[in-house]
């Protein structure tokens, strides 16, 4: 019920286009005419490349200043702390619904759009990513920071040389989840990118699959949304256990 | 010296919150209530209509709609998704031997993207060739329209959504049956208390703040869908699957209605925060 899906789609796009209507599991003879009319069309290798770039600048933003306002927010006392702490959480029962629109108007007003700046500067600070590492940091004991105090080390090293190596699950965690998201993200790239050289994969697909270009060619499609899969998939099958976790402790602490 | 640099560091440590708090979140919501009157496509210079957008909201046939539709929707989607959960996670929790590779399976459609997921399920559901109209024939039944019939199209996305997030949700269940503590059903055992009695008496008085989350966090989806309507039915047949967001999407891009889209987003939010909290005193009961 699951995995078929997944297979027939799979399998489907490497059928002939004749015998899709009726194809059940394995396809008569095996042909890549699908992709190789894909790669013709649609810049695919373009978008995976920016898709890889905006996702990994996301995840490494979010996980440095979710650290870093997380060890403030744990660790230092100092006036504004707790209001700054219920902020977070107040703005993270806010619908995005709200904030939609005047954020695109802020993209053109900052020039943005059509910018790699768009997709990553607004995502990278995560209220969630933030909380996550403030609970974390909690957990660890003061000897270890008191320690490194002793020995001359700043905040910053503090937080990168000590904290880091010690909060490996949290890192892990928050960066399976700011990845994963990024990388599914497609409203807010449908918004500020039009320029297809720019575009993201699940953007390209989505616009590949629902303007005329792919001219009804179901087999075609289903080729842009196996492409689409892929990489998360492969990632899945590496880190599954990761994946679960992550994304079930994101739902628990909601 | 010391002193000054203790407090000012924190605060620098928070800055690009702070920052990214004034810039992406406090502005914004400022600038929507500012847009929500008055008129404007960006080019044009703005222009303050007073209440206009308010009283054109009431009166908006396709945004009721999309509330209706996003109803229907959650009508459908939040208590397939908790039964549908609720079973499978009590079969895993049972049957030890090939859970992993169950748990892993269910969780295949949650981590890939809602692109993928319409693009199959739109073929699956095709009305001439997809798998289940021809499962349907074979069987001697008629064809259902499930994207193309104005009564099924937003059903349809229900179901293709709790297929997509269920996974999510077992594991959730998982860990929360696995927080009964044991001794409770042995005693209930001594009582003689059937399976059924079981399951209502003791594990979902204890799983009620997971089913809570989940009816939370559907709601939110609910409320949020875009993507699956627009790659699978663009809002159609007849605006049935037109969605809160792809509304707004459509008046922000479509014709460029930056004010009323703007009223829209936070007519959206305020239904969301209403349908939230009645929600949750039902489900405290």
């Amino acid at each position: 019920m699951f995995i078929y899906p997944f297979v027939w789609m799979l399998s489907a796009s490497l059928a002939p286009e004749s015998e899709l209507a009726t194809l059940t599991v394995i396809p008569s003879e095996i042909t890549f005419e699908n992709y190789q009319v894909l790669l013709d069309k649609i810049p695919i290798g373009r978008a995976l490349l920016n898709s890889v770039i905006v996702a990994s600048s996301v995840t490494l933003g979010v996980l440095v200043f979710g650290s870093m306002i997380g060890y403030a927010l744990s660790r230092l006392e100092f006036r504004g702390r707790d209001t700054i702490f219920y902020i977070i959480l107040f703005t993270m029962t806010l619908p995005f619904h709200i904030t939609l629109i005047p954020n695109y108007i802020l993209m053109v007003k900052f020039g943005w759009v059509d910018t790699y700046a768009a997709l990553i500067i607004p995502y990278m600070i995560n209220a969630f990513a933030i909380i996550m590492f403030r609970q974390y940091f909690k957990s660890i004991p003061q000897d270890l920071i008191d320690a490194a105090k002793i020995d001359g080390c700043g905040e910053l090293r503090i937080i990168f040389q000590i904290l880091w190596p010690n909060s490996i699950p949290a890192l892990v965690t928050i960066g399976i989840i700011t990845f994963m998201a990024s990388w599914n993200e497609v409203l807010w790239p449908l918004i500020v990118i039009r320029d297809e050289q720019l575009m993201t994969m699940p953007q390209l697909v989505t616009l590949f699959a629902v303007g005329g270009r792919a001219e009804s060619q179901l087999g075609v499609k289903l080729a842009s949304a196996v492409l689409l899969a892929l990489p998360i998939l492969v990632a899945y099958m590496f880190f599954q256990k990761y994946f679960i976790q992550s994304m079930a402790s994101s739902g628990l602490k909601e | 010296m010391n002193i000054r640099h203790k407090t000012i560091l924190p605060w620098l440590l928070v800055s690009p919150y702070i920052i990214h708090l004034l810039v992406f979140v406090a502005f914004p919501i400022l600038f929507s209530l500012v847009l929500t009157f008055n008129k404007w496509n960006i080019i044009s210079p703005m222009e303050y209509i007073g209440l206009s957008n308010y009283s054109r909201i009431l009166h908006d046939r396709q945004f009721w709609k999309a509330v209706g539709n996003t109803l229907i929707f959650l009508s459908i989607h939040i208590p397939l998704q908790i039964i549908v959960a609720i079973s499978l996670a009590e079969i895993l929790n049972q049957k030890i031997k090939l859970r992993p590779f169950f748990r892993g399976a269910f969780f295949l459609p949650v981590i890939v993207s809602g692109v993928v997921v319409s693009i199959l399920w739109q073929q699956l559901l095709g009305f001439d060739t997809g798998i289940f109209n021809r499962m349907l024939t074979s069987i001697g039944l008629g064809r259902i329209g499930w994207l193309i019939d104005p009564n099924w199209a937003m059903p349809s996305i229900a179901i293709m959504a709790t297929w997509k997030n269920v996974g999510l949700y077992i594991v959730l269940f998982l860990v929360g049956l696995q927080t009964v503590p044991k001794a409770y059903y042995e005693a209930a055992d001594i009582e003689g208390a059937t399976k059924w009695q079981k399951f209502w008496h003791i594990t979902l008085p204890m799983i009620n703040p997971t089913i809570f989350m989940v009816v939370i966090l559907s709601t939110i989806g609910g409320f949020s869908l875009f993507i699956e309507p627009y790659v699978m039915t663009g809002g159609g047949p007849l605006n049935s699957t037109l969605s809160a967001v792809l509304y707004i999407y459509k008046q922000a891009f479509f014709y460029y209605h930056m004010g009323y889209s703007a009223t829209l987003g936070i007519f959206f939010a305020m239904i969301i925060l209403f349908v939230i909290i009645i929600q949750k005193k039902f489900i405290e009961k």
